[in-house]
Protein backbone atom coordinates (compact mmCIF):
# COMPACT_ATOMS: atom_id res chain seq x y z
CA UNK A 1 0.00 0.00 0.00
CA UNK A 2 2.98 2.27 1.05
CA UNK A 3 4.43 1.35 -2.35
CA UNK A 4 1.42 2.16 -4.06
CA UNK A 5 0.89 5.67 -2.29
CA UNK A 6 4.20 6.43 -3.18
CA UNK A 7 3.96 5.85 -7.29
CA UNK A 8 0.43 8.56 -6.93
CA UNK A 9 2.91 11.21 -5.46
CA UNK A 10 5.45 11.02 -7.92
CA UNK A 11 2.62 10.97 -11.02
CA UNK A 12 2.48 15.12 -10.67
CA UNK A 13 6.26 15.33 -10.81
CA UNK A 14 7.03 13.11 -14.03
CA UNK A 15 3.54 14.67 -15.55
CA UNK A 16 4.82 17.81 -17.00
CA UNK A 17 7.95 16.07 -18.55
CA UNK A 18 5.73 13.97 -20.65
CA UNK A 19 3.56 16.59 -21.82
CA UNK A 20 5.70 18.30 -24.64
CA UNK A 21 5.30 14.88 -26.55
CA UNK A 22 2.13 15.90 -27.02
CA UNK A 23 2.01 18.73 -29.51
CA UNK A 24 4.40 16.99 -31.94
CA UNK A 25 1.60 14.46 -32.24
CA UNK A 26 -0.87 13.79 -34.97
CA UNK A 27 -0.50 17.47 -35.85
CA UNK A 28 2.49 17.34 -38.32
CA UNK A 29 0.56 14.09 -40.72
CA UNK A 30 2.79 14.83 -43.58
CA UNK A 31 6.31 13.90 -42.46
CA UNK A 32 6.51 10.16 -42.17
CA UNK A 33 9.88 9.50 -39.99
CA UNK A 34 8.08 11.90 -37.29
CA UNK A 35 4.93 9.14 -37.10
CA UNK A 36 7.44 6.50 -36.69
CA UNK A 37 9.05 8.78 -33.89
CA UNK A 38 6.20 10.03 -32.38
CA UNK A 39 4.34 6.61 -32.06
CA UNK A 40 7.83 4.85 -30.78
CA UNK A 41 7.34 7.42 -27.80
CA UNK A 42 3.78 7.17 -26.97
CA UNK A 43 4.22 3.33 -27.15
CA UNK A 44 7.48 4.04 -24.65
CA UNK A 45 5.18 6.08 -22.53
CA UNK A 46 2.42 4.39 -21.79
CA UNK A 47 4.40 0.83 -21.68
CA UNK A 48 6.34 3.02 -18.42
CA UNK A 49 2.65 3.67 -17.10
CA UNK A 50 2.10 0.44 -16.95
CA UNK A 51 5.29 -1.00 -15.49
CA UNK A 52 4.87 1.75 -12.69
CA UNK A 53 0.94 0.36 -12.09
CA UNK A 54 2.38 -3.21 -12.25
CA UNK A 55 5.53 -2.51 -9.84
CA UNK A 56 3.20 -1.09 -7.02
CA UNK A 57 2.40 -4.54 -6.33
CA UNK A 58 5.76 -6.35 -6.22
CA UNK A 59 4.68 -9.78 -4.72
CA UNK A 60 1.85 -9.61 -7.18
CA UNK A 61 4.69 -9.27 -10.34
CA UNK A 62 7.13 -11.59 -9.07
CA UNK A 63 4.26 -14.19 -8.27
CA UNK A 64 2.74 -13.56 -12.06
CA UNK A 65 6.11 -13.87 -13.93
CA UNK A 66 6.82 -17.07 -11.95
CA UNK A 67 3.43 -18.13 -13.43
CA UNK A 68 4.12 -17.11 -16.77
CA UNK A 69 7.23 -18.98 -16.79
CA UNK A 70 5.99 -21.95 -15.18
CA UNK A 71 3.07 -22.15 -17.89
CA UNK A 72 5.73 -22.40 -21.03
CA UNK A 73 8.03 -24.57 -19.10
CA UNK A 74 5.14 -27.26 -18.64
CA UNK A 75 4.56 -27.73 -22.38
CA UNK A 76 8.64 -28.41 -22.34
CA UNK A 77 8.35 -31.07 -19.29
CA UNK A 78 5.68 -32.39 -21.92
CA UNK A 79 8.49 -32.64 -24.42
CA UNK A 80 10.88 -34.08 -21.61
CA UNK A 81 8.09 -37.34 -20.67
CA UNK A 82 8.03 -38.12 -24.39
CA UNK A 83 11.51 -38.36 -24.37
CA UNK A 84 11.28 -40.85 -21.19
CA UNK A 85 9.98 -43.54 -24.13
CA UNK A 86 11.96 -42.65 -27.20
CA UNK A 87 14.94 -41.42 -28.06
CA UNK A 88 13.93 -39.26 -30.92
CA UNK A 89 10.82 -38.00 -32.05
CA UNK A 90 10.53 -37.23 -36.12
CA UNK A 91 13.90 -38.03 -36.16
CA UNK A 92 15.28 -35.36 -33.82
CA UNK A 93 16.91 -36.00 -30.60
CA UNK A 94 16.08 -33.87 -27.61
CA UNK A 95 19.05 -30.95 -27.62
CA UNK A 96 17.63 -30.48 -31.37
CA UNK A 97 14.06 -30.40 -30.21
CA UNK A 98 15.24 -28.38 -27.46
CA UNK A 99 16.47 -25.61 -29.70
CA UNK A 100 13.25 -26.02 -31.59
CA UNK A 101 11.59 -25.04 -28.78
CA UNK A 102 13.68 -22.57 -27.51
CA UNK A 103 13.94 -20.15 -30.50
CA UNK A 104 10.27 -20.84 -30.91
CA UNK A 105 9.99 -19.49 -27.28
CA UNK A 106 12.12 -16.20 -27.58
CA UNK A 107 10.83 -15.20 -30.54
CA UNK A 108 7.17 -15.66 -29.42
CA UNK A 109 7.83 -14.37 -26.36
CA UNK A 110 9.14 -11.32 -27.62
CA UNK A 111 6.34 -10.46 -29.73
CA UNK A 112 3.69 -11.65 -26.67
CA UNK A 113 5.67 -9.06 -24.47
CA UNK A 114 5.94 -5.93 -27.34
CA UNK A 115 2.11 -6.47 -28.01
CA UNK A 116 0.67 -9.52 -26.26
CA UNK A 117 -2.75 -7.55 -25.04
CA UNK A 118 -3.74 -7.11 -28.59
CA UNK A 119 -6.68 -9.23 -27.77
CA UNK A 120 -8.10 -6.95 -25.90
CA UNK A 121 -9.06 -4.69 -28.46
CA UNK A 122 -12.15 -7.28 -29.42
CA UNK A 123 -13.68 -5.58 -26.08
CA UNK A 124 -12.69 -1.91 -26.70
CA UNK A 125 -14.71 -2.57 -29.90
CA UNK A 126 -17.72 -4.12 -28.13
CA UNK A 127 -17.77 -1.91 -24.87
CA UNK A 128 -17.18 1.51 -26.66
CA UNK A 129 -14.22 2.38 -25.02
CA UNK A 130 -11.75 2.20 -28.19
CA UNK A 131 -13.60 5.88 -29.15
CA UNK A 132 -11.45 7.58 -25.90
CA UNK A 133 -8.13 6.16 -27.30
CA UNK A 134 -8.93 7.38 -31.10
CA UNK A 135 -9.35 11.36 -29.63
CA UNK A 136 -5.91 11.01 -27.87
CA UNK A 137 -2.99 12.70 -29.75
CA UNK A 138 -0.91 9.10 -30.45
CA UNK A 139 -1.13 7.01 -33.03
CA UNK A 140 -3.49 4.41 -33.12
CA UNK A 141 -1.17 1.40 -33.18
CA UNK A 142 1.06 2.49 -30.33
CA UNK A 143 -2.09 2.89 -28.29
CA UNK A 144 -3.46 -0.52 -28.50
CA UNK A 145 0.09 -2.53 -28.89
CA UNK A 146 1.14 -0.68 -24.98
CA UNK A 147 -2.22 -0.99 -23.66
CA UNK A 148 -2.44 -3.24 -20.52
CA UNK A 149 1.48 -3.89 -21.14
CA UNK A 150 2.57 -6.60 -18.76
CA UNK A 151 6.24 -6.99 -18.07
CA UNK A 152 4.96 -10.60 -16.46
CA UNK A 153 5.52 -11.81 -19.95
CA UNK A 154 9.51 -11.91 -19.65
CA UNK A 155 8.58 -14.96 -17.59
CA UNK A 156 8.06 -16.66 -20.90
CA UNK A 157 11.23 -15.43 -22.78
CA UNK A 158 13.33 -15.70 -19.85
CA UNK A 159 12.18 -19.70 -20.02
CA UNK A 160 12.28 -19.90 -23.64
CA UNK A 161 15.95 -18.37 -23.17
CA UNK A 162 16.66 -21.18 -20.45
CA UNK A 163 16.20 -23.97 -22.83
CA UNK A 164 17.68 -22.27 -25.61
CA UNK A 165 21.39 -21.66 -23.51
CA UNK A 166 20.43 -25.62 -22.29
CA UNK A 167 20.25 -27.05 -26.02
CA UNK A 168 23.44 -24.99 -27.42
CA UNK A 169 25.60 -26.22 -24.48
CA UNK A 170 24.20 -30.00 -25.08
CA UNK A 171 24.25 -29.60 -28.99
CA UNK A 172 27.68 -30.29 -30.98
CA UNK A 173 26.99 -27.44 -33.50
CA UNK A 174 29.53 -27.03 -36.49
CA UNK A 175 29.33 -22.87 -35.48
CA UNK A 176 30.72 -20.78 -38.29
CA UNK A 177 30.75 -17.17 -38.13
CA UNK A 178 27.32 -17.16 -40.43
CA UNK A 179 25.45 -19.54 -38.28
CA UNK A 180 26.46 -17.16 -35.42
CA UNK A 181 24.90 -14.44 -37.09
CA UNK A 182 21.97 -16.50 -38.26
CA UNK A 183 21.23 -17.31 -34.69
CA UNK A 184 20.49 -13.47 -33.00
CA UNK A 185 19.25 -12.37 -36.64
CA UNK A 186 17.03 -15.49 -36.54
CA UNK A 187 15.04 -14.42 -33.06
CA UNK A 188 15.06 -11.15 -33.79
CA UNK A 189 13.07 -11.69 -37.80
CA UNK A 190 11.28 -14.50 -35.21
CA UNK A 191 9.88 -11.79 -33.00
CA UNK A 192 8.95 -9.70 -35.96
CA UNK A 193 7.30 -11.81 -37.64
CA UNK A 194 4.89 -13.23 -34.86
CA UNK A 195 4.52 -9.25 -33.91
CA UNK A 196 2.97 -9.14 -37.34
CA UNK A 197 0.66 -11.62 -36.89
CA UNK A 198 -0.33 -10.05 -33.93
CA UNK A 199 -1.23 -6.88 -35.74
CA UNK A 200 -3.13 -8.67 -38.21
CA UNK A 201 -5.06 -10.43 -35.93
CA UNK A 202 -6.14 -7.41 -34.05
CA UNK A 203 -7.07 -5.52 -37.61
CA UNK A 204 -9.08 -8.72 -37.94
CA UNK A 205 -11.14 -7.88 -35.05
CA UNK A 206 -12.22 -4.85 -36.09
CA UNK A 207 -14.33 -6.92 -38.40
CA UNK A 208 -15.43 -9.99 -35.77
CA UNK A 209 -15.22 -8.46 -32.71
CA UNK A 210 -15.83 -11.24 -30.27
CA UNK A 211 -13.31 -13.68 -32.77
CA UNK A 212 -9.79 -13.19 -30.62
CA UNK A 213 -9.51 -16.83 -30.12
CA UNK A 214 -8.86 -17.02 -34.39
CA UNK A 215 -5.58 -15.10 -33.53
CA UNK A 216 -4.87 -17.31 -30.76
CA UNK A 217 -4.79 -19.95 -33.40
CA UNK A 218 -1.70 -18.76 -35.10
CA UNK A 219 0.08 -16.97 -32.19
CA UNK A 220 0.12 -19.52 -29.60
CA UNK A 221 -0.39 -22.20 -32.09
CA UNK A 222 2.38 -21.04 -33.82
CA UNK A 223 4.61 -20.93 -31.10
CA UNK A 224 3.57 -24.44 -30.48
CA UNK A 225 3.78 -26.13 -33.81
CA UNK A 226 7.10 -24.74 -34.05
CA UNK A 227 8.30 -26.12 -30.59
CA UNK A 228 8.52 -29.70 -32.91
CA UNK A 229 10.81 -30.50 -36.11
CA UNK A 230 8.76 -30.26 -39.34
CA UNK A 231 9.09 -33.97 -40.74
CA UNK A 232 6.45 -34.23 -37.60
CA UNK A 233 4.01 -32.49 -39.23
CA UNK A 234 2.11 -33.44 -42.69
CA UNK A 235 3.94 -32.33 -46.29
CA UNK A 236 0.89 -29.46 -46.97
CA UNK A 237 0.99 -27.94 -42.99
CA UNK A 238 4.61 -27.17 -43.56
CA UNK A 239 3.60 -25.73 -47.05
CA UNK A 240 0.68 -23.63 -45.39
CA UNK A 241 3.16 -22.05 -42.68
CA UNK A 242 6.41 -21.66 -45.46
CA UNK A 243 4.07 -19.98 -48.11
CA UNK A 244 0.62 -19.31 -46.78
CA UNK A 245 1.52 -17.66 -43.16
CA UNK A 246 4.93 -17.61 -43.09
CA UNK A 247 5.71 -18.87 -39.70
CA UNK A 248 8.46 -21.73 -40.94
CA UNK A 249 11.08 -18.52 -41.44
CA UNK A 250 10.30 -17.94 -37.79
CA UNK A 251 12.53 -20.76 -36.50
CA UNK A 252 12.47 -23.87 -38.96
CA UNK A 253 14.52 -22.75 -41.86
CA UNK A 254 17.05 -20.94 -40.19
CA UNK A 255 17.29 -23.75 -37.20
CA UNK A 256 17.51 -26.52 -39.76
CA UNK A 257 20.64 -24.29 -41.65
CA UNK A 258 21.94 -24.38 -38.10
CA UNK A 259 21.61 -27.29 -37.26
CA UNK A 260 22.95 -28.70 -40.47
CA UNK A 261 19.68 -30.38 -41.69
CA UNK A 262 17.73 -30.99 -44.19
CA UNK A 263 14.25 -28.96 -45.11
CA UNK A 264 11.07 -31.52 -45.79
CA UNK A 265 10.55 -29.21 -48.71
CA UNK A 266 13.62 -29.31 -50.65
CA UNK A 267 13.96 -25.37 -50.83
CA UNK A 268 17.12 -24.17 -51.97
CA UNK A 269 19.41 -23.07 -49.10
CA UNK A 270 19.42 -19.31 -49.94
CA UNK A 271 15.80 -19.20 -48.34
CA UNK A 272 17.03 -20.10 -44.79
CA UNK A 273 18.56 -16.50 -45.01
CA UNK A 274 15.35 -15.09 -45.81
CA UNK A 275 13.70 -13.96 -42.42
CA UNK A 276 14.45 -10.60 -41.89
CA UNK A 277 13.20 -9.90 -45.50
CA UNK A 278 10.07 -12.51 -44.73
CA UNK A 279 9.76 -9.79 -41.41
CA UNK A 280 9.93 -6.39 -43.25
CA UNK A 281 7.17 -7.77 -45.35
CA UNK A 282 4.75 -9.18 -42.97
CA UNK A 283 5.46 -5.93 -41.46
CA UNK A 284 4.26 -3.93 -44.65
CA UNK A 285 0.99 -6.10 -44.93
CA UNK A 286 0.11 -6.60 -41.27
CA UNK A 287 -0.01 -2.64 -41.74
CA UNK A 288 -1.75 -2.47 -44.81
CA UNK A 289 -4.21 -4.96 -42.99
CA UNK A 290 -4.21 -2.70 -39.63
CA UNK A 291 -5.02 0.46 -41.61
CA UNK A 292 -7.59 -1.41 -43.76
CA UNK A 293 -9.20 -2.45 -40.38
CA UNK A 294 -9.21 0.79 -38.41
CA UNK A 295 -10.39 2.59 -41.36
CA UNK A 296 -13.44 0.07 -41.14
CA UNK A 297 -14.18 0.92 -37.64
CA UNK A 298 -17.85 2.51 -36.83
CA UNK A 299 -18.41 2.76 -33.28
CA UNK A 300 -20.87 0.68 -31.02
CA UNK A 301 -21.90 4.61 -30.00
CA UNK A 302 -23.23 2.89 -26.24
CA UNK B 1 -34.88 -28.13 -7.91
CA UNK B 2 -36.78 -26.46 -10.17
CA UNK B 3 -35.04 -23.09 -8.77
CA UNK B 4 -31.61 -25.05 -9.80
CA UNK B 5 -32.52 -26.41 -13.17
CA UNK B 6 -34.23 -22.60 -14.09
CA UNK B 7 -30.47 -21.14 -13.48
CA UNK B 8 -28.67 -24.02 -15.35
CA UNK B 9 -31.30 -23.50 -18.26
CA UNK B 10 -30.23 -19.60 -17.92
CA UNK B 11 -26.65 -20.20 -17.99
CA UNK B 12 -26.71 -22.66 -21.07
CA UNK B 13 -28.77 -19.65 -23.24
CA UNK B 14 -26.68 -16.92 -21.82
CA UNK B 15 -23.82 -18.80 -23.65
CA UNK B 16 -25.08 -19.28 -27.04
CA UNK B 17 -25.80 -15.67 -27.53
CA UNK B 18 -21.51 -15.49 -28.27
CA UNK B 19 -21.90 -17.34 -31.69
CA UNK B 20 -19.04 -15.88 -32.82
CA UNK B 21 -16.89 -16.12 -30.22
CA UNK B 22 -17.89 -20.00 -30.41
CA UNK B 23 -16.68 -19.92 -33.61
CA UNK B 24 -13.35 -18.61 -33.11
CA UNK B 25 -13.21 -21.17 -30.28
CA UNK B 26 -13.63 -23.72 -32.60
CA UNK B 27 -11.56 -23.06 -35.20
CA UNK B 28 -9.10 -22.85 -32.64
CA UNK B 29 -9.56 -26.22 -30.65
CA UNK B 30 -9.25 -27.85 -34.21
CA UNK B 31 -5.60 -25.81 -34.62
CA UNK B 32 -4.56 -27.41 -31.66
CA UNK B 33 -5.78 -30.54 -31.98
CA UNK B 34 -4.05 -31.03 -34.88
CA UNK B 35 -0.86 -30.30 -33.80
CA UNK B 36 -1.30 -32.41 -31.36
CA UNK B 37 -2.51 -35.16 -33.19
CA UNK B 38 0.89 -34.79 -35.56
CA UNK B 39 3.13 -34.83 -32.20
CA UNK B 40 1.22 -37.94 -30.75
CA UNK B 41 1.98 -40.14 -34.10
CA UNK B 42 5.32 -39.16 -34.54
CA UNK B 43 5.29 -40.25 -30.69
CA UNK B 44 3.36 -43.42 -31.50
CA UNK B 45 4.78 -44.25 -34.21
CA UNK B 46 8.22 -44.89 -32.41
CA UNK B 47 6.57 -46.76 -29.41
CA UNK B 48 3.33 -48.90 -30.65
CA UNK B 49 1.10 -49.37 -27.70
CA UNK B 50 2.34 -46.86 -25.33
CA UNK B 51 0.40 -45.98 -22.31
CA UNK B 52 -1.90 -48.68 -23.70
CA UNK B 53 -2.88 -47.07 -26.38
CA UNK B 54 -2.44 -48.02 -30.34
CA UNK B 55 -2.59 -45.17 -32.88
CA UNK B 56 -6.10 -44.74 -33.14
CA UNK B 57 -6.74 -44.43 -29.43
CA UNK B 58 -4.54 -42.08 -29.15
CA UNK B 59 -5.44 -39.60 -31.54
CA UNK B 60 -8.96 -40.55 -30.12
CA UNK B 61 -7.41 -39.19 -26.79
CA UNK B 62 -6.23 -36.20 -28.48
CA UNK B 63 -9.44 -34.97 -30.05
CA UNK B 64 -11.50 -36.01 -26.88
CA UNK B 65 -8.68 -33.65 -25.12
CA UNK B 66 -9.94 -30.72 -27.17
CA UNK B 67 -13.48 -31.37 -27.02
CA UNK B 68 -13.69 -31.24 -23.63
CA UNK B 69 -11.12 -28.35 -22.81
CA UNK B 70 -13.83 -26.43 -22.56
CA UNK B 71 -16.30 -27.95 -20.91
CA UNK B 72 -13.60 -28.91 -17.73
CA UNK B 73 -13.01 -25.26 -18.02
CA UNK B 74 -9.48 -26.60 -17.60
CA UNK B 75 -7.59 -22.84 -18.30
CA UNK B 76 -10.76 -21.16 -16.19
CA UNK B 77 -13.19 -19.28 -18.11
CA UNK B 78 -15.81 -20.66 -16.43
CA UNK B 79 -18.00 -19.11 -13.17
CA UNK B 80 -15.10 -18.10 -11.53
CA UNK B 81 -14.23 -14.52 -12.29
CA UNK B 82 -17.62 -13.39 -11.72
CA UNK B 83 -17.89 -14.75 -8.04
CA UNK B 84 -14.62 -13.63 -7.41
CA UNK B 85 -15.75 -9.78 -8.50
CA UNK B 86 -19.18 -10.28 -6.70
CA UNK B 87 -16.57 -11.33 -3.12
CA UNK B 88 -14.35 -8.70 -3.85
CA UNK B 89 -17.14 -5.89 -4.32
CA UNK B 90 -19.38 -7.01 -1.65
CA UNK B 91 -21.84 -8.20 -4.02
CA UNK B 92 -21.52 -11.59 -2.29
CA UNK B 93 -23.75 -10.37 0.86
CA UNK B 94 -26.66 -10.33 -1.57
CA UNK B 95 -26.51 -13.66 -2.91
CA UNK B 96 -25.76 -15.22 0.69
CA UNK B 97 -29.09 -13.51 2.17
CA UNK B 98 -30.97 -15.64 -0.89
CA UNK B 99 -33.12 -18.08 -0.24
CA UNK B 100 -30.97 -20.14 -2.64
CA UNK B 101 -27.48 -22.23 -1.73
CA UNK B 102 -24.73 -20.59 -3.25
CA UNK B 103 -22.65 -23.25 -4.16
CA UNK B 104 -25.50 -25.33 -5.25
CA UNK B 105 -26.71 -21.92 -7.36
CA UNK B 106 -23.25 -22.13 -9.19
CA UNK B 107 -22.75 -25.83 -9.63
CA UNK B 108 -26.04 -25.26 -11.82
CA UNK B 109 -24.69 -22.86 -13.41
CA UNK B 110 -21.77 -24.10 -14.24
CA UNK B 111 -23.84 -27.67 -15.31
CA UNK B 112 -25.09 -24.98 -17.90
CA UNK B 113 -22.34 -23.59 -19.47
CA UNK B 114 -20.98 -27.16 -19.55
CA UNK B 115 -23.73 -28.39 -21.25
CA UNK B 116 -22.99 -25.87 -24.01
CA UNK B 117 -19.62 -25.72 -23.98
CA UNK B 118 -19.67 -29.63 -25.13
CA UNK B 119 -22.31 -29.12 -27.98
CA UNK B 120 -20.81 -25.88 -28.69
CA UNK B 121 -16.72 -26.58 -28.28
CA UNK B 122 -16.59 -30.22 -28.33
CA UNK B 123 -18.76 -31.55 -31.37
CA UNK B 124 -17.52 -29.41 -34.18
CA UNK B 125 -13.65 -30.39 -33.25
CA UNK B 126 -14.55 -34.16 -32.74
CA UNK B 127 -16.22 -34.34 -36.27
CA UNK B 128 -13.00 -32.18 -38.01
CA UNK B 129 -10.54 -35.20 -36.09
CA UNK B 130 -12.68 -38.41 -37.50
CA UNK B 131 -12.57 -36.54 -40.61
CA UNK B 132 -8.95 -36.09 -41.00
CA UNK B 133 -7.41 -38.98 -38.48
CA UNK B 134 -8.44 -42.51 -38.23
CA UNK B 135 -10.10 -42.62 -34.81
CA UNK B 136 -11.16 -45.69 -32.32
CA UNK B 137 -14.89 -44.07 -32.02
CA UNK B 138 -16.75 -46.74 -30.12
CA UNK B 139 -20.00 -48.24 -31.93
CA UNK B 140 -21.72 -49.42 -28.68
CA UNK B 141 -24.52 -46.49 -27.65
CA UNK B 142 -23.73 -47.89 -24.04
CA UNK B 143 -20.40 -46.55 -24.28
CA UNK B 144 -21.60 -43.10 -25.41
CA UNK B 145 -23.82 -43.34 -22.43
CA UNK B 146 -21.24 -44.36 -19.73
CA UNK B 147 -18.59 -41.44 -21.20
CA UNK B 148 -21.69 -39.05 -21.17
CA UNK B 149 -21.78 -39.71 -17.04
CA UNK B 150 -17.86 -39.68 -16.53
CA UNK B 151 -17.92 -36.30 -18.51
CA UNK B 152 -21.04 -34.82 -15.95
CA UNK B 153 -18.93 -36.44 -12.73
CA UNK B 154 -15.78 -34.86 -14.27
CA UNK B 155 -17.71 -31.16 -14.45
CA UNK B 156 -18.77 -31.58 -10.83
CA UNK B 157 -15.27 -32.04 -9.73
CA UNK B 158 -13.96 -29.55 -11.94
CA UNK B 159 -16.10 -27.00 -10.45
CA UNK B 160 -15.55 -28.59 -7.03
CA UNK B 161 -11.90 -27.82 -7.38
CA UNK B 162 -12.72 -24.23 -8.91
CA UNK B 163 -15.39 -23.18 -6.21
CA UNK B 164 -12.66 -23.66 -3.58
CA UNK B 165 -10.25 -21.69 -5.66
CA UNK B 166 -12.95 -18.93 -5.53
CA UNK B 167 -13.35 -18.98 -2.00
CA UNK B 168 -9.95 -18.10 -1.46
CA UNK B 169 -10.86 -14.62 -2.89
CA UNK B 170 -12.49 -14.03 0.46
CA UNK B 171 -8.71 -13.96 1.92
CA UNK B 172 -7.17 -12.66 -0.35
CA UNK B 173 -9.77 -10.39 -2.75
CA UNK B 174 -7.35 -10.73 -5.85
CA UNK B 175 -7.79 -14.53 -6.69
CA UNK B 176 -5.49 -14.31 -9.56
CA UNK B 177 -2.26 -15.92 -8.43
CA UNK B 178 -4.30 -19.12 -7.05
CA UNK B 179 -6.18 -19.17 -9.95
CA UNK B 180 -3.47 -19.04 -12.29
CA UNK B 181 -1.68 -22.21 -10.31
CA UNK B 182 -4.86 -24.04 -10.30
CA UNK B 183 -5.30 -23.78 -13.57
CA UNK B 184 -1.82 -25.28 -14.13
CA UNK B 185 -1.83 -28.12 -12.04
CA UNK B 186 -5.34 -28.70 -14.18
CA UNK B 187 -3.87 -28.54 -17.51
CA UNK B 188 -0.88 -31.08 -16.33
CA UNK B 189 -2.59 -33.13 -14.33
CA UNK B 190 -5.46 -34.04 -16.19
CA UNK B 191 -3.93 -35.47 -18.99
CA UNK B 192 -4.55 -32.83 -21.20
CA UNK B 193 -0.42 -32.14 -22.58
CA UNK B 194 0.31 -35.69 -22.48
CA UNK B 195 -2.17 -38.77 -21.20
CA UNK B 196 -1.13 -39.90 -17.41
CA UNK B 197 -0.91 -43.30 -18.09
CA UNK B 198 2.06 -41.82 -20.18
CA UNK B 199 3.68 -40.16 -17.06
CA UNK B 200 6.73 -42.75 -16.01
CA UNK B 201 6.54 -44.40 -13.02
CA UNK B 202 5.63 -42.34 -9.34
CA UNK B 203 5.00 -39.37 -11.25
CA UNK B 204 2.18 -41.59 -13.50
CA UNK B 205 1.05 -43.05 -10.60
CA UNK B 206 0.43 -40.08 -8.44
CA UNK B 207 -1.01 -38.02 -11.07
CA UNK B 208 -3.84 -40.93 -11.84
CA UNK B 209 -4.70 -40.79 -8.09
CA UNK B 210 -5.71 -36.91 -8.41
CA UNK B 211 -8.97 -35.22 -8.69
CA UNK B 212 -7.37 -34.00 -11.98
CA UNK B 213 -7.62 -37.55 -13.42
CA UNK B 214 -11.47 -37.01 -13.47
CA UNK B 215 -11.52 -34.39 -15.76
CA UNK B 216 -9.99 -36.13 -18.84
CA UNK B 217 -8.30 -39.19 -18.61
CA UNK B 218 -11.17 -41.02 -17.01
CA UNK B 219 -14.21 -39.90 -19.63
CA UNK B 220 -11.38 -40.18 -22.32
CA UNK B 221 -10.28 -44.37 -21.05
CA UNK B 222 -14.48 -44.93 -21.00
CA UNK B 223 -15.07 -43.98 -24.53
CA UNK B 224 -12.14 -45.93 -25.63
CA UNK B 225 -13.19 -48.69 -23.50
CA UNK B 226 -10.70 -49.33 -21.11
CA UNK B 227 -13.50 -50.29 -18.16
CA UNK B 228 -15.55 -52.71 -19.76
CA UNK B 229 -18.55 -53.78 -17.52
CA UNK B 230 -18.41 -53.74 -13.50
CA UNK B 231 -15.31 -51.75 -14.02
CA UNK B 232 -17.14 -48.86 -15.28
CA UNK B 233 -18.33 -48.59 -11.76
CA UNK B 234 -14.89 -48.34 -9.84
CA UNK B 235 -14.60 -45.10 -12.80
CA UNK B 236 -17.20 -43.68 -11.37
CA UNK B 237 -16.84 -44.17 -7.89
CA UNK B 238 -13.30 -42.56 -7.97
CA UNK B 239 -14.97 -39.31 -9.82
CA UNK B 240 -18.10 -39.53 -7.30
CA UNK B 241 -15.72 -39.99 -4.42
CA UNK B 242 -13.60 -37.13 -5.52
CA UNK B 243 -16.16 -34.74 -6.21
CA UNK B 244 -18.08 -35.42 -2.45
CA UNK B 245 -14.90 -35.36 -1.18
CA UNK B 246 -14.16 -31.81 -2.55
CA UNK B 247 -17.83 -30.39 -2.18
CA UNK B 248 -17.56 -30.89 1.23
CA UNK B 249 -14.58 -28.83 1.17
CA UNK B 250 -16.01 -26.30 -0.76
CA UNK B 251 -18.72 -26.63 2.03
CA UNK B 252 -16.73 -26.12 5.03
CA UNK B 253 -14.77 -23.56 3.69
CA UNK B 254 -17.71 -21.29 2.84
CA UNK B 255 -19.28 -21.46 6.12
CA UNK B 256 -15.66 -20.49 8.04
CA UNK B 257 -15.68 -17.50 5.21
CA UNK B 258 -19.21 -16.03 5.46
CA UNK B 259 -18.52 -16.13 9.17
CA UNK B 260 -15.73 -13.77 8.90
CA UNK B 261 -17.11 -11.68 5.42
CA UNK B 262 -17.30 -7.80 5.96
CA UNK B 263 -19.10 -6.39 3.55
CA UNK B 264 -17.30 -3.20 2.61
CA UNK B 265 -18.72 0.25 0.98
CA UNK B 266 -21.39 2.54 3.17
Amino acid sequence: MAEAAGVRTERPGRGPAGAPADPTGPGDRGAEPWRWVTGLRAYGLIVAMWVRSAMAYRVSFVLTALGNFSVTALDFVAILLMFAHVDALGGYTLPEIAFLYGTSGVAFGLADLALGSMDRLGRRVRDGTLDTMLVRPAPMLAQVAADRFALRRVGRVAQGLLVLIWALAALDVDWTPVKLVLLPVMLLSGGVIFTAVFVAGGAFQFWAQDASQVQNSFTYGGATLLQYPPTVFARDLVRGVTFVVPLAFVNWLPALHILGREDPLGLPGWVDFLPPVVALVCCALAGLVWRAGLRSYRSTGS
Amino acid sequence: MRLYAAVAVSTFRRYTTYRVATAAGVFTNTVFGFILAYTYIALWEQREGLGGYDLPEALTYVWMGQALLMTMAMMGGGFEDELIERIRTGDVAVDLYRPADLQLWWLASDLGRAAFHILGRGVLPMLAGALAFELAVPRDPLVWAATLGAVLLGVVVSFAIRYLVVLSAFWLLDGQGVSQIVALAGMFFSGMLLPLTVFPGLLGTVAQALPWASALQIPADVFLGKYPGAELAGAYAFQGGWALALLAAGRALQSVATRKVVVQGG
